[in-house]
């Protein structure tokens, strides 16, 4: 074997060790970012305005409806998916209740897939928090916004376009670490 | 007190594998004899520690010692005693601990059993076996102490994952972990042969027994997984391609080539270079299989908690253990005398495409799991690499391996004749024939595609047979001959031909479910019934039970077949309050050739119930087929050729064909 090739060769060997290298690096990448969450689903619907919509009220609550001219008055809004049939929502309510009561940001519900008497109920029993309340029975507004279930909450800037997409439950680390941030900059 | 008796163990263990990963290395590179000899008593040592320790966490599930942090996280003191035990291993301390347990027990088994071996490399074996055992020692007593103890202790436990309550996954892990460590024998010897920068056919007799248990002990391992996703979850699938499956299959596909490779150094002393890298592959593949899961790194339907932190360490230890044995190779692997070169057309020829296969398909795995991060990496979103991506890949690689499969067996070693072997093989290319035709005829023109790979399976099926009569020269010979010829076969030959044969009938099952699979998802109220398959399910009722951790509501289906009772089903929902987790359990009633599965959902509030059924045809044939092929290894390792103790024999009669080659 002539030098060059022995030299072809031993680069081979070096082979394995050199991609494993680089699928190291990628590791290091992945692992790099603490916040970085591999099951986290970016939204379709972020950066967008939202979809014409007009929803009853929730028959019996004595709230109004929710449309989406309300979503365009300048104000940022923080809109809430939310069910009497859905336990995370439960778990999330005295977050909202907090929020609603310390007048920290204008909170409107859309009550998705649900019975109205039992919202009613759920309402009465945890305490309303929403300024505004919509009647997704269907489940089409749930479509036009992207949701993928309840609960879910979208930041709405004042002129109808959503900023944030959060799949599940509000929590208070999340709300104090993302969502509160984010409504100060919108209004700053 | 015990807690702290098991915490003080897992710290003596790291100290004695310290020592057992040093004097025994100097040792050998000194030719110190005494040295040398520190590594057989300190593995023992090491076992009775690291046993000493895993007791003790034992123990303190057992009496439910709710003042041990990892108890009351993942306990109850209303579980069943079965599941306070495995929950032992059910939760990412403990089964740190029982991954070290199984180093352990593999660690003492070559210093039991290596009594043979060369000094030096029993010595540096050893020495590198313990080395593994430090980084995990290490890991686990950093980053994750299962003996933490908590102050006040909670009056009980949060309970165990309602899903890893169930016997399947119970015996899962412990499978699994001794598939996985298994490979860290093999690994051990390559990295020692590498530093004695010799392979012979004695290194490949000792490296293949040990992959085989590890190979078998995986393959239950995944099965079970399998088994268990496919009962407990009860979507009716049994293999989801996963990254936490894939992650477990991966170290499978290419201990698999090396059972295979290991064959060839030892009857033709080749390739030995990539035996030596297909070790190193193999268990390093088993290492990022345990770790992945505890990373972050990916998302997966079950994964540990994750936390970045130990997600650093862990890549450290990665990054010491696969890059350091990489650079290894690279460094000493060029110094390794190559075999001889041998014809393409052999059987060695054959085990080398079988290799080239499974390497293949191994990296499309590797690829596949991975993909997602890469993209993510290079800015390139989030996507998730399912079902298609594998089916477009990686089975179009298994269909050669497998038609290649019933061939290799009828070569001969250095050169074969293809034409002969086909010949050979014309019963069962009739049977292929006539099983193709039989299945299409059966579902009555259903995919083409699905009688084609039954006729594969088939193929295989009938090939392994003919391979088997001809060894004992079967209607060639008298029978009384055969008979005697039958009889007198090695083991290992048996424990070939019933590997194979497993895997022709898992094969046949995995195909079967997937393309003659019905399922009928509706709301029944009792006293309904459906039709699936030619099967009725009568909906007889729903009631509330109360079991010792859980309330269920139990359906009842009777199931007939033409006016027959053939079964009656009684699936489950299970609520655990404690850990306000809902669990199916799905009932299953099996034919044999079909398995009839039943699982109750949500009551839709007027009465009526969400029920799924399906009909799965042939996948009991997958389970039976992964035990043909456990078997198939239990029955290769009761060799005395293959038997640990008595290598030097082997080494003796393996040094002609050594020189031959």
């Amino acid at each position: 074997m002539d030098a060059r090739s022995m030299s072809a060769t031993r680069a081979l060997y070096l082979l394995p060790a050199l991609i494993f290298v680089v699928i190291a690096g990628y590791f290091l990448w992945g692992l790099a970012d603490p916040s970085r969450d591999p099951s986290a689903v970016p939204s379709a619907r972020v950066g967008n305005d939202i979809l014409p919509f007009e929803l009853a009220p929730v028959e019996g609550t004595g709230v109004p409806g929710l449309s989406n001219l309300d979503l365009a008055s300048g104000e940022v809004t923080m809109v809430n998916f939310f069910a009497s049939w859905c336990v995370p929502c439960r778990a999330e309510h005295p977050f909202l209740m907090k929020l609603a009561e310390e007048g920290m940001v204008r909170l409107v519900g859309i009550n998705y897939k649900d019975q109205p008497q039992a919202a009613v109920q759920w309402l009465e029993e945890l305490g309303n928090p929403y300024s505004l309340i919509g009647s997704d029975l269907s489940g089409r507004a749930g479509i036009d916004w992207g949701v993928s279930g309840v609960p879910e909450t979208f930041i709405v800037d004042g002129n109808g376009r959503i900023v944030h997409q959060q799949i599940g439950p509000i929590f208070p680390e999340i709300l104090e670490n993302e969502i509160l941030p984010l409504i100060e900059d919108l209004r700053g | 007190m015990i807690a702290e008796i098991g915490h003080f163990a897992l710290l003596l263990t790291l100290l004695v594998a310290i020592v057992q990963g040093s004097l025994p290395m100097i040792g050998a590179a000194r030719g110190n004899a005494a040295w040398m000899a520190v590594g057989r008593p300190a593995a023992l040592l090491q076992l009775a520690l690291i046993a000493t320790s895993f007791l003790a966490l034992t123990q303190a599930y057992v009496s439910s010692d709710f003042s041990v942090l990892n108890v009351v996280q993942n306990s109850h003191s209303a579980k069943p005693m079965l599941y306070k035990i495995t929950g032992v291993w059910g939760n990412h301390e403990g089964s740190m601990l029982l991954w070290i347990l199984i180093l352990a027990l593999f660690g003492a088994a070559v210093a039991v059993f290596g009594r043979n071996l060369p000094p030096t490399l029993r010595a540096r074996v050893l020495g590198v076996q313990a080395w593994v055992a430090i980084g995990f020692l290490a890991f686990t007593i950093l980053t994750s102490n299962p003996f933490a103890r908590v102050f006040p202790p909670p009056p009980n436990g949060r309970d165990l994952n309602p899903l890893l309550q169930d016997p399947g996954l119970a015996f899962h892990p412990p499978m699994l972990y001794v598939g996985y460590v298994g490979f860290s024998i093999a690994f051990s010897f390559a990295i020692a042969a590498l530093i004695e920068g010799r392979v012979d056919a004695a290194w490949a007799r000792w490296v293949r027994p040990w992959t085989l248990v590890a190979w078998a002990f995986l393959t239950g391992g995944i099965a079970l997984g399998s088994w268990w996703a496919y009962y407990e979850l009860g979507w009716g699938g049994w293999w989801f391609w996963d990254p936490v499956e894939n992650v477990s299959f991966m170290p499978w596909l290419l201990g698999t080539a090396l059972l295979h490779s290991a064959i060839v150094v030892e009857k033709r002393n080749a390739l030995k270079v990539w035996t030596i890298l297909l070790a190193i592959l193999t268990f390093s593949l088993s290492l990022i299989g345990t770790f992945i899961v505890r990373s972050g790194l990916l998302t997966s339907v079950h994964a540990f908690a994750t936390d970045p932190e130990r997600g650093l360490f862990i890549l450290m230890l990665l990054c010491i253990t696969i890059g350091g044995s990489l650079v290894l190779f690279a460094m000493r692997a060029p110094a390794l005398k190559a075999g001889g070169l041998f014809a393409p057309i052999s059987r060695e020829g054959g085990l080398v495409l079988n290799n080239l296969l499974l390497a293949t398909a191994t990296a499309t795995v590797f690829l596949g799991t991975l993909y997602p991060l890469f993209l993510e990496a290079f800015g390139g979103g989030k996507v998730s690499v399912g079902a298609p991506f594998f089916n477009a890949t990686f089975v179009p690689l298994m269909v050669p391996l497998i038609a290649v499969m019933a061939i290799g067996p009828l070569m001969p070693w250095k050169r074969g004749d293809i034409a002969g072997a086909l010949s050979r093989l014309k019963f069962a290319a009739a049977a292929t024939v006539v099983t193709i035709l039989a299945v299409y005829y059966a579902v009555e023109g259903g995919p083409v595609l699905a009688a084609l790979g039954m006729g594969l399976a088939a193929w295989l099926f009938f090939g392994t047979l003919v391979e088997w009569a001809e060894r004992i020269k079967l209607f060639r010979a008298p029978l009384g001959d055969s008979w005697a010829r039958a009889v007198n076969l090695p083991r290992s030959a048996y424990g070939m031909s019933l590997a194979h044969a497993g895997m022709a009938v898992a094969i046949a099952g995995m195909i079967g479910s997937t393309a003659w699979k019905s399922e009928e998802v509706r709301i029944m109220r009792p006293g309904d019934n459906v039709d699936v398959a030619g099967y009725n399910y009568t909906l007889e009722g729903v009631r509330g039970l109360q079991g010792p951790n859980y309330r269920s509501d139990t359906a009842t289906f009777t199931v007939r077949k033409d006016g027959e009772i053939i079964a009656s089903l009684t699936p489950e929902k299970r609520l655990y309050p404690v850990q306000q987790m809902p669990t199916t359990e799905a009932a299953i009633y099996t034919t044999g050739f079909a398995d009839l599965y039943a699982v109750i959902g949500d009551p839709d509030g007027t009465g009526g119930w969400t029920v799924r059924i399906y009909h799965e045809p042939l996948v009991p044939w997958i389970w039976a087929g992964c035990l043909l092929m456990m078997l198939g290894g239990a029955v290769s390792l009761s060799d005395r050729r293959l038997r640990v103790g008595a290598p030097t024999r082997a080494r003796r009669s393996a040094e002609p064909l050594a020189a031959g080659a």
